[in-house]
């Protein structure tokens, strides 16, 4: 039904109207023209066929299917307005052929591809002649790329911006930016080779008094060496945020002293009385089952922390760990999150359940499960409001704890809700920490079935969109900033999101051969600002984590139905800039008045009483707003 | 009374470590700390001279009573006039209702005749003074006795009337209609006093008693009719113009100008001789003649609602009883077709649409989920909250009244056929229905006068039965008819609101007090069943019998209620006037792709197959009997899928062109566009405010630069600039919201803007409670939840 970029805010007045060419120019400089949609530079054409779109909104559509090895884009002939379709072929999960040479019935026969994106596209071809092969193999092909020995697009890509993405993020400047280095707390480049930790980044700050010799051993104890590092320290009460993988107690209750100090360590930096450690995992039975913590029978009954300590896994015990308590957080693991995202797309794709909405929405989980992550990091962030430090694990650190982390610093540093803010959050404690994006996603990778597939990240991008609703004048960017990054976590366009881990960004030569999808952002901001924002440092923002609350994002998981489709722009987004455009401008006239008016007549506009007569030009930002 | 001396004790134990920690820290030290900490100085001071009060052995009722007796008789509310106190106790504890740790305020409760009040013995601080949305009849603390809804006592067990005399509850928990939860404890109080109010307030709030008891009369009998609040906008606005109230031939005969409508205006019930029950004036198609008049009763007259531009009308009618059906409703329909092209649509709402009952039952169970004594049952409810909105069906009665309502509007709009919508006594759906077509087609009833006027025309006039529908008399034999109606055309026309903010020029804050407004029995507005009832008492009533009657402010009269700063906040900054229509510009613009009117040719094609053409007409009567018994009428059932479907179809037809504010407008129906009414059901939930966040933080944030813009233009006029663009909505005001926020700019907004000021509010965020045992993941295939993220044993180092 329509691009694959945001159409929901497409700026055009017609809903209907295609989107793509006027996003693509929006998005590169260089271009060349096919049919009416422009392609990426070193994007190549590979094959054009006539195909019906079955599209489930407005019927079968005839027209034409474009492949190229970045995108599948299909123009119906003879409806009108014509519908279009712009898909990317990252976004593409699973292709399959529907119905055979043999199969009865109106277009019966063709191609079924299922998108990770919330959507499905059915095409019918000509039964006649194997009409569907070439097609097919080319789709399957180019789609995935990695599992035919190709490159992924975003190797190919040509694309050049005015801003060079890759320079967001500097690990160095973070942390300086944050007070660090300090008395307390170390930079260490133990890791440079990543030879203590190969999915952690290079630079590391651990606790001042803890020695290289020291680190190497807690290493040993942590699941995948992650040991706890630091990824946040709270400027006034030093309270920090730690991260890390769970240690290997396993099932015997194994301790490490190495492990018990380390984490003294981080206690004792600003005086914290317990340190805290917030497991992300449920914790169904978890004080029970200590007890018998021995016996195995009862790892039928109980909990994924549990099953974790039978593989060697665990969570830190009170008698091994005097000094911290423990708490559980009760969000599920990948695969629970996979099941309710599938769950919520049969609810709203193609058609939103007409009966008993609500019950539906309830039963696919998915707001519980984003109620879930939102409070945890509501409880991270007031532990450090009030100066106590803590440290936060889930199994290997690399799932719910980058949710739980980046929400809690969200909350808490009013520099993340900046548009670069959030830029280098994400490059920090999702890209740089291993989130495992090229498993998580699959990209350019044919096995759809892949246990490692969950939409972690894209949960966490709905957790900020649930923020943003909540306070609308809390954050620089836009909805449409995070719709672009969901579009680019998929598309295979950008670098961003690729690989698993720094160490695997640099054997693959990452940086240097692809574009930063900040590069994109950062070359049209105004674009991605929201004009609500009011800059308020040092607030500390709670979302409230109440079902009454929270509420399915629409406009991402139902932007392709054209019913539900919300307006354009928000019309209380509209107004506001109407009137600021109509500020500058009276202010402007007003300007004219007085210079042109000398007589003394006009004096008394020296006095006046608006705030920014005297800058009429400049794009005043508000800072005397009563927030 | 040493019940109450124990757990007076228990109480402040209890806080100690509060006390202590807040003491320490110099924190903000809220109203009830203050309290208790007062509390405690007064008991040291009495009990002995150490520095830190020990409670064990000091605390006796006598010298709570000496230290509370001297401030007692000053406390209580500032009374209205015609207000008389009834009953009245001291040193009751009102909970702060949020809290599980008995928190709370001691003060006097009192029962007058307009309210049950609350003072607190505390002096009230600054802030709590300079309330901004401030109801100039009821504070905070009160709670108009129509307001009242349910009394429960202890262990939450419903307090019904006829009380066995001689027992009261040590807690009393008090649900009111706009969802305040208040709770006192009862056992701190001397026996008699306690005894007293609590049998005082169940009295005067369950038990039956007549109309000429309500408040509204002693209040009109002590108040001159002409209260004037100067400046402000919303008073401005409202004086330029007025209310159409509906109470004269004018009125009538205006808006039927207005519309274009060609019917006659019927004046002959202006003293209620054709009936008691009809309006004193109303509106019939041309064809009705005098004898219809009279024949009728009342019963099966098609009352003319709203003509559409085409020609074509809306009209409704009570309908009529079987036996009569072969000549009455004939003759109906033909008067009702003749009025445009012979065609007509009519609609039974009791067919399609729920009864009063079910709406009743529906929202009971609706309002317990915001009726909330105890933060930790409402967070164990948090889990279930989808589905059990769902099941309470609420929402969905709201869908299928504006589905209803779409579609007449398609019938008007697309067939241009006559709608005559008609269910029993025809004054309860079929006023939603028709109120909510007239919105959704005629843009003047989406601004604040045209809306008031609105409701003035199908509510009051139209013979609404306010007064059993609300029940404030609790007569035992109109429990039945008891029925949110009017909330839920309230609830109706916020959810158009939400989804076309712009479009209306009153605020959801407005929709929200009119809500409350109902249960403030002062206002003649939402008093009497109908135009009859309300004569005839308001006659009987005055002092001067002979002369005017009984001048009664109706809810219009918003000064009676709120200062000209509150009321500016009644006005939505995203609505802009229509712009003056510039032909030379305009005329380029389009229009007929605009989401407006229907394409002006459908009038001159061949009318839909259920019209009928002139030549036909002959054969109406027949054609008529025939197709009434075999439910010719479009009288779809709600889920039958054609209907469904054709709604759909015009929906999407309606969406695929550009948005006009001030053209028709439709509302979303699908699942996810219909929402709860957030401002009006969660406001005081303290757990769920979003401090400084919500829709309000970014709204303020329009009207601050909207009072900018608009003093700009002020500066601008003064030097006779002449503004050549066409910048609508931009009108210099005399204030605005912008101003009244601005002036507060030292207290954050919160979500519950502007029912509940910063104070009340906690710095912790609230965590939910209980999160795991409500979580169930059920269904998992192969175990999913037990599993582990990445890989298996083998992979671990």
């Amino acid at each position: 039904m329509a691009s694959a970029s945001i159409p929901v805010y497409n700026s055009s007045n017609n809903p209907l109207e295609n989107s793509s060419s006027h996003n693509a120019s929006r998005e590169s400089l260089k271009m060349e023209p096919l049919a009416d949609c422009s392609l990426l530079p070193g994007e190549e054409r590979i094959i054009d066929k006539d195909i019906i779109y079955i599209c489930p909104f407005s019927g079968a559509l005839k027209g034409k299917v474009f492949i190229t090895n970045y995108r599948l884009y299909f123009k119906s002939a003879d409806a009108d307005p014509a519908v279009t379709l712009d898909v990317p072929l990252g976004a593409i999960g699973r292709v399959e052929k529907m119905g055979g040479a043999s199969s009865r019935g109106e277009n019966s026969y063709g191609l079924d591809i299922t998108c990770k994106d919330m959507r499905n596209l059915r095409f019918a071809l000509k039964q006649e002649g194997h009409s569907r092969r070439d097609i097919f193999d080319i789709l399957f092909k180019y789609a995935f790329p990695l599992s035919h020995g190709l490159l992924l697009f975003a190797y190919l890509s040509q694309e050049k911006f005015e801003e060079n993405g890759w320079s967001v993020y500097k690990p160095m400047e973070e942390f300086r930016r944050q007070g660090l280095p300090n008395d307390k707390w170390r930079v260490t480049f133990i890791n440079a080779n990543y030879e203590l930790c190969d999915t952690y980044p290079t630079i590391l700050v651990v606790p001042f008094k803890a020695t290289e010799e020291d680190l190497r051993k807690v290493c040993t104890f942590r699941s995948r060496g992650r040991i706890p590092v630091l990824s946040w320290i709270h400027r006034e009460n030093q309270a920090v945020i730690c991260r890390c993988s769970q240690p290997l107690v396993g099932m015997s209750g194994k301790r490490n002293k190495d492990d018990e100090r380390y984490l003294d360590l981080i206690r004792e930096a600003n005086g914290t009385a317990k340190l805290t450690i917030y497991d992300a995992r449920p914790s169904v039975n978890a004080v029970a089952n200590k007890a018998l913590a021995s016996c195995l029978l009862h790892c039928m009954l109980v909990s994924e922390v549990r099953t974790e300590e039978a593989t060697g896994g665990g969570y830190e015990g009170d008698d091994a760990y005097q000094n911290a308590e423990l708490v559980f957080l009760d969000i599920h693991n990948i695969h629970v999150m996979r099941e309710s995202l599938k769950k919520l797309k049969d609810i709203v794709y193609p058609n939103v359940e007409e009966s008993h909405w609500l019950s539906s929405l309830e039963s696919t989980h998915w707001l519980e499960h984003i109620k879930l992550v939102i409070s945890g990091a509501i409880q991270v962030a007031d532990k450090i409001s009030g100066g106590n430090s803590v440290v936060v694990h889930c199994s290997d650190g690399w799932d719910r704890t980058a949710q739980l982390t980046s929400l809690a610093m969200l909350m808490l540093d009013s520099h993340y809700r900046t548009l670069r803010g959030f830029q280098v959050l994400l490059e920090k404690e999702w890209i740089g920490f291993g989130h495992k994006f090229a498993n998580r996603i699959g990209h350019g990778d044919k096995n759809h079935a892949d246990q490692d597939r969950s939409p972690i990240f894209v949960q966490f991008i709905d957790c900020v969109w649930q923020m943003t609703k909540q306070f609308p004048t809390a954050f620089e960017f836009n909805e449409r900033l995070l719709v672009t990054i969901l579009d680019h976590l998929f598309s295979c366009r950008f670098g961003t999101f690729l690989f698993n881990c720094e160490r695997a960004r640099d054997t693959n030569e990452l940086r240097s051969k692809t574009v930063s999808l900040w590069s994109l952002v950062n070359s049209d901001l105004s674009f991605y600002q929201n004009p609500f924002y009011t800059p308020e440092s040092n607030r500390v923002l709670y979302p409230v984590a109440s079902m009454r609350h929270l509420e399915l994002w629409v406009t991402y998981y139902i932007r392709w139905n054209p019913r539900i489709r919300q307006q354009q722009q928000s019309p209380v987004e509209q107004r506001y800039i109407e009137l600021l455009a109509l500020r500058d401008e009276y202010l402007k006239k007003l300007e004219e008045l007085q210079l042109s008016d000398s007589s003394p007549n006009s004096s008394h506009l020296s006095n006046s009483s608006t705030p920014n007569a005297a800058s009429p030009t400049q794009h005043i930002t508000h800072l005397h707003t009563p927030f | 009374m040493f019940d109450g001396r124990v757990l007076l004790k228990q109480v402040i134990l209890l806080f100690w470590p509060l006390i202590s920690t807040w003491v320490q820290g110099a924190e903000k030290i809220d109203s009830c700390q203050l309290q208790v900490l007062e509390m405690l100085s007064s008991l040291g001071s009495a009990g002995g001279k150490s520095a830190k009060p020990s409670f064990v052995s000091y605390v006796t009722p006598e010298e709570i009573k000496s230290e509370k007796e001297p401030s007692r008789k000053e406390k209580h509310p500032d009374l209205l006039p015609g207000e008389v106190v009834f009953c009245s106790a001291s040193t009751v504890l009102k909970y702060t209702q949020d809290d599980l740790s008995q928190r709370g305020v001691f003060g006097v409760l009192l029962c007058t005749n307009f309210r049950v009040s609350f003072v607190s013995d505390e002096e009230p601080t600054e802030e709590m003074v300079r309330t901004l949305f401030k109801n100039k009849l009821y504070g905070e603390n009160d709670i108009p006795l129509s307001c009242v809804d349910n009394i429960y006592g202890d262990k939450r067990k419903l307090i019904t009337g006829g009380l066995v005399k001689n027992k009261y509850p040590s807690k009393m928990i008090i649900h009111c209609k706009d969802l305040r939860v208040f709770q006192f404890s009862l056992s701190f109080s001397k026996e008699e006093d306690a005894k007293k109010i609590f049998q005082g307030i169940v009295h005067h709030c369950l038990e039956p008693k007549s109309l000429r008891c309500l408040f509204a009369f002693s209040y009109c009998e002590n108040t001159s009719p002409n209260r004037k609040c100067v400046g402000g906008l919303f008073t401005k606005l409202l004086r330029k113009k007025q209310t159409v109230m509906f109470d004269s031939v004018e009125d009538w005969t205006q808006d039927m100008k207005r519309t274009k409508g060609n019917c006659r205006v019927v004046s002959e019930n202006s003293n209620f001789e054709l009936s008691p029950k009809l309006p004193q004036y109303f509106i019939v198609p041309k064809n009705v003649s005098d004898e219809d008049l009279t024949k009728y009763q009342g019963k099966g007259l098609p009352m003319w609602c709203w003509s559409h531009h085409s020609g074509c009308a809306l009209f409704k009618t009570a309908s009529i009883p079987l036996v009569q059906e072969d000549n009455v409703c004939c003759r109906m329909l033909t008067a009702v077709a003749h009025n445009h092209l012979y065609s007509v649509k009519t609609e039974d709402l009791s067919d399609t649409l729920p009864t009063v009952q079910d709406i009743l039952l529906s929202y009971n169970k609706f309002k317990q989920f915001f009726l909330i004594d105890n933060t930790t049952e409402f967070w164990m409810s948090d889990m279930k909250w989808f589905s059990s909105l769902d099941n309470c069906g609420w929402l969905d009665i709201i869908r299928q009244c504006l589905q209803k309502a779409v579609e007449v509007v398609e019938s008007l709009e697309k067939e241009n056929t006559n709608v005559l919508i008609m269910e029993e006594g025809g004054s309860d759906l079929c006023c939603v229905v028709s109120s909510l077509v007239q919105l959704m087609l005629d843009p003047y009833y989406r601004t604040l006068l045209g809306f008031q006027s609105l409701v003035q025309k199908e509510w009051v006039a139209g013979g609404h039965a306010f007064l059993d529908r609300s029940n404030h008399l609790h007569l035992k034999d109109k429990v039945e008819s008891q029925s949110p109606v009017f909330l839920l055309f309230l609830e109706c026309v916020w959810q158009l609101q939400q989804q076309h903010g712009p479009a209306f020029q009153f605020s959801e804050t407005y929709l929200t007090v009119l809500s409350d407004s109902v249960h403030v029995p002062v206002f003649t507005t939402f008093l009497f069943n109908n135009d009859g009832h309300r004569d005839s008492l308001l006659r009987a009533e005055s002092p001067h019998t002979q002369r005017s009657p009984l001048n009664c402010p109706t809810v219009w009269d918003w000064s009676v209620q709120f200062d000209c700063k509150a009321q500016d906040l009644f006005t939505n900054p995203l609505y802009t006037e229509k712009p003056k229509q510039d032909t030379s510009v305009r005329k380029s613009y389009r229009p007929r792709h605009l989401r407006q009117l229907s394409l002006p040719s459908s009038a001159f094609k061949t009318p839909p197959k259920k019209g009928f053409f002139k030549d036909e007409a002959d054969n109406l009567k027949k054609i008529l009997g025939v197709k009434r018994l075999s439910r010719w009428m479009l009288s779809p059932s709600s889920d039958s899928p054609q209907t469904s479907s054709s709604v759909r179809e015009f929906y999407e037809a309606w969406q695929t062109k550009p948005l006009d504010y001030h053209g028709l407008l439709l509302p979303c129906l699908d699942g996810p566009s219909i929402r709860v009414w957030m401002q009006r059901y969660l406001r005081w939930i303290h757990d769920v405010q979003i401090l400084g966040g919500g829709p309000v933080a970014m709204l303020s944030k329009v009207s601050e630069i909207l009072g900018e813009v608009q003093e700009l233009q002020r500066q601008l006029d003064r030097h006779g600039c002449t503004l050549t663009s066409n910048h609508k909505g931009a009108r210099p005001r005399a204030k605005t919201a912008a101003a009244v926020i601005a002036a507060r700019s030292s207290v954050r907004l919160s979500s519950s803007f502007p029912f509940v000021t910063s104070r009340n509010w906690a710095f912790k965020p609230a965590i939910p409670t209980s999160l795991l045992q409500s979580l169930m993941v059920t269904g998992m295939p192969g175990n999913l939840a037990d599993r582990e993220d990445d890989g298996g044993p083998e992979s671990l180092v």
